[in-house]
């Protein structure tokens, strides 16, 4: 297992640097001049202003000359120099990388335990209205854009019932510490979390549900059935556990979907996470920020997957790893 | 007692009655929106609009304007000008200390002005006109010009020239220095934390020069990125404060209307955003002047105004919005009449070429904008592509020239000369910027008008150069004016005193005070 580990690794690196190249040379290709966003109104318009300003931040140098620049710090652990903050980008999401992190990670929790619950109860009772009622309610939140149904959240939540805070990570001013202030985080993460793992839960309800119903025909389950094992038992431990390797698969392909999905949670819900760090950065044409997001958001996709690929394993020891 | 006295004293006492009551109370924490988070504080190093909002509380400029754009006393207590209106002497004021204690001196000034000359595009050209400047003694500074300037005592607001602490950043690598982070000013209020992404605390300065103020302890400036968030939030309680342009317009109606809220469209005579949409001059059917008068006819401002501002702003006559300096309505107009469109687009030889338009990527309000704009230039037979951007994309489109119509708006900053003539100079004409003269207009005429009108005395004399310079411009359509535009500041009404000159929120709380 640890040469497979160390061999991902090595691969995992190989690929983040192809991916830092791609993304340089992609970032460039939107139009746009960082020098000119960064100028503002009345600087825009005064070329010495403008031209100073690329010379401070090496955009008037050739671009594989700004490439060399870039990877040589990145290898060496130096996201570089954020052009419209004025920070180290390392900085900047390592900041941020906590609180997306919190968010995410709650949300594919929740995605997780929910779908698999509500997808095992439609296959268990399924063609009965249970199961009507969970795969319409799955589709609904499957339909629905992240955004409405933060929007909806917050109308129904926040300004109607008063329950839920509507944005932020923490009450400001209220400076509160140690549980309280747990509790408080907890009480601002519930809506993003809820919104952002609603849509992953609907798409986990419907392959835990399908994928199950699959299982249940094949004949290791009749066999089980035979030996007269109860259908509880035979739920559980045949058919949900062969029936959740394609839902890991989903999961681990979700996780950079995850992030993804965060930006608009994130602005909508006004939480300081690295969505919308990138979603900032790419309006101002601050390459190195956007840079930074996506070689930690890759890097991220890549542990998941490793992660996956670990979990496959202890979901079915027939898989071997392969050398 | 004769009635004319009686009436003057009820008046009197009519007048100092609710003065009394409204007698500032100490105490007490605004939350404010800021949208988007600036990406600094430092005002002498970025100069956009969320950083002059929240460091206008820390910083201070020599001078604040009146909403009549009057100067008035900041850290500089008096001034006066010489006959020859080529020396500006001011007297700073005494006792001033930064927020670590050391004191504001004349030094400080130099020293500020100096690296504004590098860092703030807006401040160096505003110098252009300076010799010298001289520091008689630790409160006094002379500024000595190499020729009369008009607008020179208009120039020193805390946006457009933050005092810097010399002591702080002389001989330090002003991009990197630590205070950058920190920000120290002579302002009311001090910097005290920035969790990225959530807020910014101010904190009340208890050293600050101007005795009993502030009257509030403490700013949080929320950063809430979402329009439809930053709604909900005043609506919610969470927020007393939505600076001028925080919701979307046709918010502005629903929210003006909940209980104990208070709405204002004051405090932004000094920017006077006037919007418009650039014409390229250059190229195509908008190169013919009849064309571009066509278009200043074909679309209905009223309604722009009335639906899509809902009610909010004024229908521009010209090039300086009514709220600046030498202002006259005196020019040609331009009603909404598509028949007169029709008719000088048929005498112009218009045979429907396609004409690209850029919307403003400023939210839903401006893309509504769009599309109504695109629509009267169709009722009319102009063949109009729309061409959908971001900012930075646009800007890059606007800058490059490659554009047909593309909407924008700008700041005046309270004189011709300083906001207005710099969109019509063939000086100003420059591939790869934006912001200056993209439109490509050339008039030698207009171009010595604001070169004389930047320089001429007495004041009469500068009108009168403005005024036919309105006049010529109104006519030969280099740009089509459309709304002086409002944004209007809500707030709790608990929340008083808050805008008390003509750059409004961005001059900092230091008057505003809670009537808890």
């Amino acid at each position: 297992m640890l040469s497979f580990v160390a061999q991902r690794v090595v691969k995992g690196v190989i690929v983040l640097l192809a991916i830092v190249v791609l993304n340089f040379f992609l970032i460039r290709l939107a139009p746009g001049d960082p020098a000119i966003v960064m100028a503002g109104e009345a600087g825009a318009s005064d070329q010495v202003f403008v031209k100073q300003l690329r010379e401070k931040f090496g955009l008037d140098k050739p671009l594989p000359e700004q490439l060399f620049i870039y990877v040589k710090g990145v290898i060496t652990l130096d996201l570089g120099f954020s052009f419209r903050q004025q920070a180290p980008v390392a900085k900047l999401i390592g900041e941020r990388l906590p609180a997306t992190l919190l968010l995410t990670l709650t949300a594919f929790a929740i995605s997780l335990m929910l779908g698999i619950l509500f997808g095992s109860f439609a296959a268990r009772f399924a063609g009965t209205f249970l199961d009507t009622a969970i795969t319409v309610f799955a589709l609904i939140f499957y339909a629905m854009p992240i955004f409405w149904v933060a929007l909806m959240g917050i109308l129904l939540f926040s300004v109607t019932m008063d329950w839920l805070p509507s944005f932020g990570y923490e009450t400001v001013g209220a400076n509160l510490t140690g549980f309280a202030h747990a509790v408080d985080v907890a009480k601002h993460l519930i809506m993003p979390a809820m919104t952002l793992g609603l849509f992953f839960m609907a798409t986990y309800t419907r392959m835990t549900r399908a994928s199950m119903l699959e299982v249940k025909r094949l004949d290791f389950v009749k066999t089980a059935r035979a030996k007269g094992l109860s259908d509880a038992v035979i739920q559980r431990r045949h058919v949900l556990r062969n029936a959740l390797l394609p839902v890991v698969t989903l999961a681990g392909v979700h996780s950079g979907t995850l992030i993804g999905g965060a930006v608009i949670t994130e602005t909508v819900f006004a939480w300081p996470g690295i969505g919308r760090l990138m979603y900032d950065a790419l309006l101002q044409r601050d390459y190195n920020l956007l840079l930074g997001v996506f070689v930690i958001c890759s890097a991220m996709v890549l542990i998941f997957n490793l992660i996956t690929d670990l979990v496959y394993r202890l979901v079915d020891p027939r898989i071997e790893f392969a050398s | 007692m004769p009635k004319r006295v009686l009436l003057g004293l009820l008046l009197a006492c009519g007048l100092t009655a609710p003065a009394l009551a409204q007698e500032p109370k100490t105490g007490g924490v605004i939350n404010a929106v800021i949208q988007p988070e600036p990406p600094g504080l430092m005002l002498a190093q970025v100069q956009n609009g969320p950083t002059q909002m929240v460091s206008g509380n820390i910083f201070e400029g020599l001078l604040r304007y009146s909403p009549k754009l009057e100067p008035l006393p900041e850290l500089a207590e008096s001034w006066s000008v010489s006959e020859d209106a080529k020396t500006y002497t001011f007297k700073l004021r005494k006792g001033v200390t930064w927020h670590d204690g050391k004191p504001f001196t004349a030094a400080d000034v130099l020293f500020s002005i100096e690296m504004l000359k590098q860092t703030h595009a807006r401040a160096r050209t505003n110098l252009a006109q300076v010799d010298k400047i001289e520091t008689p003694d630790d409160y006094t500074v002379v500024f000595t010009l190499k020729q009369p300037f008009g607008p020179f005592l208009g120039i020193f607001e805390v946006g457009s020239m933050p005092m810097v602490p010399k002591h702080l950043y002389d001989g330090t690598d002003w991009k990197t220095n630590p205070y950058n982070n920190a920000p120290i000013g002579t302002g009311p209020f001090m910097f005290k934390e920035w969790q990225k992404g959530s807020f910014i605390r101010l904190v009340k300065n208890p050293n600050y020069h101007e005795k009993g103020k502030p009257y509030i302890d403490e700013i949080y400036w929320q950063i809430i990125p979402d329009a439809a968030a930053r709604s909900v939030a005043f609506e919610t309680g969470k927020v007393d404060v939505l600076p001028g342009g925080s919701v979307e317009n046709f918010d502005v109606p629903r929210l003006s209307k909940l209980k104990d809220t208070c709405v204002t469209g004051a405090g932004w005579e000094f920017f006077s955003p006037l919007s418009w949409l650039w014409l390229n001059n250059r190229q195509g059917p908008l190169a013919d002047k009849r064309v571009r008068q066509a278009i200043m006819y074909a679309i209905d401002r009223d309604f722009a105004k009335d639906v899509i501002w809902n009610g909010l702003g004024k229908v521009a006559t010209g090039p300086s919005a009514s709220t600046i300096k030498y202002y006259t309505d005196d020019v040609k107009k331009y009603p909404y009449d598509p028949a007169k469109a029709k008719a000088l687009l048929k005498d112009a030889g218009y045979k429907g070429e396609k004409i690209r338009l850029l919307p403003l990527a400023y939210g839903e309000t401006w893309q509504r904008w769009g599309e109504a704009v695109k629509q009267n230039l169709q009722d009319v037979g102009i063949n109009i592509e729309t061409i959908a951007t971001d900012v930075a994309g646009g800007n890059q489109k606007i800058g490059d020239w490659d554009y047909d119509i593309a909407f924008t708006y700008l700041y005046q900053y309270g004189d011709p000369a300083l906001g207005v003539g710099r969109n019509y100079i063939s000086s100003n004409i420059a591939k790869g910027q934006v912001f200056n003269n993209v439109e490509g207009y050339s008039n030698p005429e207009i171009d010595k008008l604001f070169a004389d009108g930047a320089v001429a005395t007495p004041d009469s004399k500068r009108k009168e150069i403005y005024e036919k310079a309105q006049k010529i411009l109104v006519e030969d359509v280099p740009v089509a004016w459309m709304l002086e535009l409002q944004f209007p500041t809500i707030t709790r009404c608990k929340v008083k005193n808050l805008i008390t000159t003509g750059i409004g929120v961005n001059d900092g709380f230091k008057d505003a005070w809670l009537d808890k």
